[in-house]
């Protein structure tokens, strides 16, 4: 098999791999704080999709995307609140069961409001535009994504470092407990870590549906899937892990599908998964942590 | 045994013997296209998932995702081993009729639906069962869904008919026998549940690391726990393809196991006969009682807003999430139902209402 063969899938594993990077964030920097798999992360990408396909309808592509963030981190904001905000003294399993639940949710309302038809994805002009790479033809997104979850992943990796707000984040996530002792706003900073992490996913969602021809109900439950393994992989609670373990995932998927084995694209990324969480289950950056009784 | 619990297993069986003879009466009695035969079925069948995944979930506390890719074990299994030989042909058409050559008599086929998944868990629990929580829960749902790209591997084209349907097995028509089935299945469970490996399993669930210092060995409890709960998966799995008459691949999608995790928190995590009951009324609500609100209404020319397809479903998550939000513990929380039970909460309802009484003759004492 020579290079070029390779190249197009290389380079939308690439793309693909930013995108499930945006969303790899949002899954764990919750987990970290609330040791909470957000099995909803991947409907709200979804959604964001949708609310993005409703605003272009009427109004300027321009306005229709700040507009979507907008609603879509309102939206994360949200669901903690309602959903994952009264259970915070419950037993783990009640506050999975109420995620999945608010997964069950969303994706039931947008079946209602499409009636079950994919929607057609607006055109971002920019980014829909086609270029010439490597002798390959792609679209622009294909070049952005990677630049702009680099940008994206530097300036929040400077939030979490420099700031006060990253600096309650890293204490809560270290100790729920002792934090709140010390007078940490646990609500807020947990408030704050929805909303960083839902405007992640919508700017992903952008570049991931541009590459697709429409949003259905059940579009964001795989991607979802994917990046908490990438977020596995990388070792849970690691930003930089969870953005290679994208990167990783993305790329080995469409080398997969380029060999022609397109029915394990998916499967591969729970095989990864598994060997992971046998071998090294703190993942590639993740600590060691110990149970205590 | 005492004189009193002599009688209650008689009052039990005549229970059971009254139930069978209603469900043919009715049988015999109401149309055959009657709404109440698909939701009985459909009910009996999700009471037993409900009941094995709560087996695992409520009893024994591993918090498992992988109940679709063992039904969808126990489905292809049956239907690939009792597809008449003679039909194999029509079914098989992009791969000649396929690799078997042989049908068996449905009951066995049932069981060996049941074994499949069976030891496909014990494989599978070797790797995941040492994992926490949460991480089964991902680890579980992944093996699911390897399994489903699995069977629709176009190598396996022969066995499983790859994406293709898979149609034209054996299935009972009368309500009664998925009845039989499952509530033998049931049986078993409850009897597993009251022996000392239930006791064990719940230990398990309530504290690991004391159920540990007591002598209990974990890894061969969870196991068996695993094992035997997705055998019954594995049974529920060939009964519901039984239901369908067909068995495709994209049925057993991660939202079946959701589906059915949502039936067990309805009845309460750790309640068999609280998930017997949800099942039943979830089948009942979603697939009769709620059909309406997926119909548009008009009173006159003013047409019922709201309402048009899948509002029924709307309103079915936003029910389910009131229950995990407000209502942790389901119908019945921990407990079961029997006489006990009832008279309890009777007794409790009564005093309610004296007190109420009490109140109201207070407060009328207080206005004079």
């Amino acid at each position: 098999m020579e290079f070029s063969k390779f190249l197009p899938y290389i380079l939308s594993g690439v793309s693909v791999g930013g995108q499930y990077a945006l969303m790899a964030i949002g899954y764990t920097m919750v987990y970290g704080i609330l040791r909470l798999i957000n099995f909803a992360h991947g409907d709200i990408f979804m959604s964001a999709g949708l609310i993005m396909v409703y605003l272009a309808t009427w109004l300027p592509i321009y306005v229709a995307m700040p507009l979507t963030i907008a609603i879509t981190v309102a939206i994360g904001f949200l669901v903690e609140r309602i959903a994952y905000k009264p259970l915070r003294e419950a037993p783990r399993m009640s506050i999975m069961i109420s995620a999945i639940g608010v997964s069950y949710f969303i994706q039931n309302f947008a079946l209602y409001l499409t009636g079950g038809l994919t929607k057609q994805y607006p055109e971002i002009p920019f980014i829909s535009r086609t270029v010439e790479i490597f002798g390959q033809r792609t679209k622009m997104v294909t070049v952005i994504t990677p630049f702009l979850t680099l940008f994206l992943v530097i300036a929040l990796v400077t939030l979490i470092k420099k700031t006060k707000v990253g600096m309650a984040m890293r204490a809560v996530s270290r100790d729920f407990e002792t934090s709140r002792l010390m007078g940490i706003k646990i609500n807020s900073v947990i408030s704050v870590t929805f909303i960083i992490g839902t405007f992640l996913a919508a700017v992903g969602s952008m570049l991931y549906f541009t590459n697709y021809t429409g949003v259905s109900t059940i579009s964001g439950s795989m991607p979802g899937l994917k990046a908490f393994v990438a977020a596995v992989f990388g070792g849970i609670g690691s930003i930089p892990g969870a953005v290679i373990g994208a990167f990783v995932i993305g790329i080995c998927e469409n080398i997969i599908k380029g060999l022609g084995w397109t029915t394990f694209s998916d499967a591969f990324t729970f095989a990864l998964l598994i060997v992971i969480l046998i071998f090294k289950p703190n993942g590639i950056f993740g600590e060691a942590n110990t149970d205590k009784v | 045994m005492d004189k009193k619990t002599q009688k209650r297993i008689i009052i039990d069986i005549l229970l059971v013997i009254a139930l069978f003879a209603g469900l043919y009466v009715m049988e015999k009695t109401l149309p055959r296209n009657s709404m109440v035969f698909p939701v009985l079925k459909k009910g009996a069948i999700y009471a037993l998932l409900a009941v094995s995944m709560n087996l695992l979930n409520g009893f024994t506390g591993l918090f498992s995702l992988g109940q679709a890719g063992f039904m969808l074990l126990g489905a292809y299994t049956y239907a690939i081993l009792t597809i008449p030989v003679q039909s194999r042909a029509s079914v098989y058409q992009y791969y000649d009729g396929g690799a078997l050559t042989f049908a068996l008599p449905p009951w066995l086929a049932l069981i060996l639906a049941g074994v499949v998944a069976a030891l496909f868990a014990s494989l599978i629990g070797f790797a995941v069962l040492r994992l926490k929580s949460d991480y089964l829960a991902i680890a579980t749902l992944g093996f699911a869904e390897i399994i489903r790209a699995f069977v629709q591997w176009e190598a396996m084209g022969p066995i499983t008919n790859g994406s293709n349907v898979l149609r034209k097995f054996p299935y009972f028509r009368s309500v009664l026998v998925p009845f039989a089935v499952v509530g033998i299945c049931i049986f078993v469970i409850v009897l597993l549940l009251n022996s000392s490996y239930g006791r064990a399993f719940k230990a398990i669930r309530d504290d690991e690391v004391a159920a540990e210092a007591m002598g209990i060995n974990l890894f061969k409890h969870k196991q068996m726990a695993f094992v035997i709960s997705s055998f019954f998966a594995g049974v529920g799995g060939a009964l519901f393809a039984m239901f369908n008459t067909t068995v495709i691949a994209s049925t057993f999608k991660s939202s079946l196991t959701y589906e059915i995790l949502l039936i067990v928190v309805l009845g309460g995590i750790g309640s068999v006969s609280g998930s017997v009951m949800a099942s039943f009324l979830y089948v009942a609500a979603s697939e009769w009682w709620l059909r309406f609100l997926d119909e548009p209404l008009f009173i006159g020319a003013f047409q019922v807003p709201l309402l048009k397809s899948g509002f029924r479903k709307v309103v079915f998550s936003v029910i389910i999430m009131v229950v995990v939000l407000f209502y942790r513990e389901g119908m019945m929380g921990k407990n079961e139902l029997s006489w006990e039970f009832i008279k309890d909460r009777l007794g409790k309802l009564k005093n309610k209402l004296k007190n109420i009484g009490k109140k109201k003759v207070k407060a009328e004492a207080e206005n004079e």
